[in-house]
């Protein structure tokens, strides 16, 4: 299992190594730092003196890959954007934004607010997916599923701002329960994540439940579930106690995946409550051209992805004793 | 009226896309293997009550691809012809009316009255802070007050009646081709629609084309002389907006599908087929590109698109072109970052179709691998690409609503939903509130990816071997359940 874990650790570095330098050619090389400053100071009238200025308040003064004017070897590898932009990356140093705060405090503070929002939400729509889903699964062959997969397809089609909009107009404006947008620390932030907390589990229902429901339905064609039947066992035992198992396996190996993005949070649902998560951290650095903080965002989110990658490797063999570690 | 056609890098590309699908419909055609999944689709009830609904959707699209730029008049016939700046649409011209009535600000719909109190002249001399009467809507009335039931009234019946006098004609129409295709009388066939007894679900079509020839009717009616939809901040046509963001959308879904295409079939049925370095290298860049989250790697690279466009303001004259580019842009990286999921489901079924005996025949023969790649892989995995596609899309039009707003999305000034839901959300708090514009924006976004949905999972149903006979219909289902009843395993086929 060590072995394991550790060859695919080592395996994730040159992905991590390839995205470092995609987002080094995409940020530095496609358009130059003079490129950046000339957007930030104004397109018109700057002058070469005021974008030396902002280029070196930021560190952009440096060259790009080598710095021939440094008097040592290491020197002249190390004092270069990629160096000090990039590759400082790994260790989690980030720099700081255009504003001067420091990015990596920046996203720690962040976090707290984005996981208190996704986390009830991911478990919540978990448990109620996986209820409808094999509720649906159930009652197969009946109006209920049919009507119930339709209004799953309706749900579907529906965009994701509108249950936002939607669910704010009316709980927030016509009925006054929860404020529209904001947050506060301790438990007062409960009153401000409820709304947003609900939404994010109504607008993912239609997609999970029907892909669930159709898991449940495979696993039903089986033959053990037949076996089952066969030997006197009722529908609610063969659902819940061989059924809802199996079935389990691609459901929460398909989540696993999911967990670690959950520090990333949802942009517009962040940025439409006024939650001060990392998910509204990157609408806002969007808006303000921010490009440090998008770049550090690029990195994060890459590496929680391929952290999610592992842990789906590793619960694989954790809830399916067939899948073995090679 | 002289024009100066306007082919913008999108209507080229549209283009090439009618000209793609014309290609693929008559091949097919005249391949009877081919023809017998589309002909499950057409005998979807679903799948073809989205269609009917997508093909309106298309024909708006298509109507506002074709551009040009008016001559501007002048009084001098030996002058060199001058043409106006700003690029219009064929579909500008059918709704030029819609187009060119302005009211100063927000109108809710069907309203007669602006939105914002204004200062008003009286005829005595005195002045007042009233909301002032519409410049069009309602503007034939002499009292809005007495006259607007009525009138409205009037208008929705006088719809109502001319769609129904359509829908007839449309229903006439096909009742004698069906009579004269099948040798019976037109009574029979009008009999063989209701009874569902056509194998084509003429019925459900008929049904879908009648509410949308009659909604459609209704609103004709009502728009000539009100805002259906009401207005914007500045005064325009919200219904105007609407069907002009049809075009982005549709852009959307299809050309970042069109973009990305060609590097997911050829990438992924390399690393399938060739294995090897080839395989590594390839399965590398997708899995390096696929662990940026999406989002951001948007954001990223719209970023730099538009960071790009504004330091060379020089290489586009007018504004519609810069938006066009931005939206070509935006296709291409929506296309980088999606193309991943099918390259890897391309890679997996050339894998598995290498090993069959018959490409093992065909490398025995020594038939070249460019060759077997073209002539016995490519087709036995384009269900695997035309599923992918057709799922794609109504994704892709929710994806654009969420970047416009996010920040990253079309050109500010380019009309889509995305940037309908941003102008409008800022109106929220408002009181009354102004939710017009985002009520427009939605429903149409609700019906257009409903109506791709449908038609996708009925393309699904019908090309995906392993759950072809899990189709969703509610016969299907129940002949399940006699069969589970009888004895028979049902579950197999659900």
């Amino acid at each position: 299992m060590l072995a394991y874990v550790v060859r695919r650790v080592l395996y994730a570095i040159p992905i991590l190594i390839g995205v470092n330098l995609f987002t080094f050619a995409l940020f530095f090389l496609v358009n130059t730092p003079d490129d950046m400053a000339r957007m930030h100071l104004g397109i018109k009238r700057v002058t070469p003196e005021a974008i030396a200025k902002w280029k070196e308040e930021r560190g952009y003064d440096k060259p790009l890959l080598f710095n021939t004017g440094a008097p040592m070897l290491k020197e002249k590898l190390t004092q270069t954007i990629f160096f000090e932009k990039s590759l400082r990356m790994f260790a989690f140093d980030f720099g700081r934004a255009d504003d001067g705060r420091d990015i990596g405090r920046e996203i720690r503070a962040r976090m707290v607010p984005s996981l208190a929002l996704a986390l009830p939400v991911f478990m919540v729509g978990l448990l109620i997916y996986i209820t409808f889903a094999l509720g649906f699964a159930f009652f197969r062959a009946t109006y209920i599923d049919f009507w119930g997969v339709v209004a799953c397809v309706a749900a579907m089609s529906i965009s994701s701002m509108f249950y936002i909009i939607g669910g704010q107009y009316l709980v927030s404006k016509l009925w006054h329960l929860v404020p529209i947008s904001g947050f506060s620390g301790g438990l007062d932030a409960v009153r401000f994540l409820l709304l947003p907390a609900a939404v994010g589990v109504i607008a993912g229902f239609g997609g999970a439940t029907r892909l669930y429901r159709t898991f449940f339905l495979e696993e039903i064609s089986k033959d053990y579930v037949r076996t089952a039947r066969a030997k006197g066992l009722s529908e609610t035992a063969v659902l819940f106690r061989h059924v809802l198992k199996n079935a389990m396996i691609p459901i929460l190996t398909g989540v696993v995946a999911a967990i670690p993005l959950l520090f990333i949070g949802s942009l517009v649902s962040e940025s439409f409550f006024g939650i001060p998560g990392l998910g509204s951290y990157v609408v806002d650095a969007i808006n303000s051209q921010d490009f440090a903080i998008v770049r550090s965002m690029v990195f994060l989110g890459s590496v929680l992805y391929i952290v999610g990658l592992l842990l789906t490797d590793i619960s694989y063999t954790a809830v399916d004793p067939r899948v073995r570690l090679e | 009226m002289m024009l100066l056609p306007v082919v913008l890098f999108t209507d080229w590309l549209v283009l090439l896309l009618v000209v793609v699908i014309a290609l693929t419909v008559w091949y097919v055609r005249r391949k009877e293997h081919l023809r017998t999944p589309w002909r499950r689709v057409a005998h979807s009830k679903s799948g073809m009550v989205g269609l009917t609904v997508l093909l309106v959707f298309v024909v708006i699209g298509l109507l506002d691809s074709l551009h040009f730029r008016p001559q501007l008049p002048n009084p001098d016939p030996n002058a060199k012809a001058a043409y106006a700046v700003e690029v219009l649409s064929v579909l500008d011209v059918a709704l030029d009316t819609l187009r060119a009535r302005r009211e100063k600000t927000y109108s809710a719909p069907l309203a007669t009255h602006l939105y914002a109190k204004e200062t008003i002249e009286l005829g005595d001399g005195r002045q007042a802070r009233e909301y002032p009467r519409l410049k069009h809507g309602g503007s034939h009335l002499a009292d809005p007050e007495q006259d607007f039931t009525p009138d409205v009234i009037q208008r929705v019946l006088w719809g109502a009646a001319a769609g129904t006098l359509a829908w007839a004609v449309l229903t006439a129409l096909l009742c004698a081709l069906l009579a004269r295709r099948r040798g019976a009388d037109i009574d029979t066939a009008w009999s063989a629609i209701w009874r569902g007894e056509t194998e084509v679900p003429w019925n459900a079509i008929l049904v879908t084309a009648g509410v949308l020839l009659v909604g459609t009717a209704v609103i004709v009616s009502l728009g000539a002389g009100y805002f259906v939809f009401g207005t914007d901040k500045v005064g325009q046509d919200v219904l105007y907006q609407a069907l002009k963001s049809i075009r982005t959308a549709l852009v959307i879904g299809t050309l970042t599908t069109l973009v990305m295409l060609p590097f997911a079939i050829g990438f992924g049925i390399m690393a399938g087929y060739f294995g090897g370095w080839i395989d590594d290298a390839i399965q590398y860049v997708y899995t390096t590109l696929n662990s940026i989250p999406g989002v951001l790697l948007i954001a990223a690279m719209v970023l730099l698109v538009q960071l790009y466009i504004d330091t060379h303001p020089e290489s586009y004259p007018t504004s519609m072109q810069r938006a066009d580019l931005r939206l070509l842009f935006l296709c291409f990286i929506l296309g980088v970052t999606t193309w991943t999921g099918l390259c890897r489901l391309l890679r997996g079924e050339t894998l598995k179709l290498k090993e069959l005996e018959y490409i093992q025949a065909a490398l025995a023969f020594g038939v070249s691998h460019a060759r077997i790649i073209m002539r016995h892989i490519l087709p036995n995995v384009m269900h695997i690409v035309l599923i992918s596609v057709v799922m794609e899309f109504s994704a892709l039009v929710l994806a654009e609503a969420v970047l416009s707003y996010v920040g990253v999305g079309v050109d500010p000034s380019m009309n889509s939903f995305g940037t309908m839901i941003n102008n409008a959300r800022l109106e929220m708090a408002r009181e009354p509130m102004v939710w017009w514009s985002l009520a427009a924006a939605f429903v149409f976004m609700f019906v257009l990816v409903l109506a791709a949905n449908l038609f996708a999972d009925a393309v699904r149903d019908a090309f995906d071997p392993r759950i072809r006979s899990r189709a969703l219909t509610l016969e299907r289902l129940r002949q399940l359940a006699a069969a589970a009843g009888s004895g028979r395993s049902a579950e197999r086929a659900a």
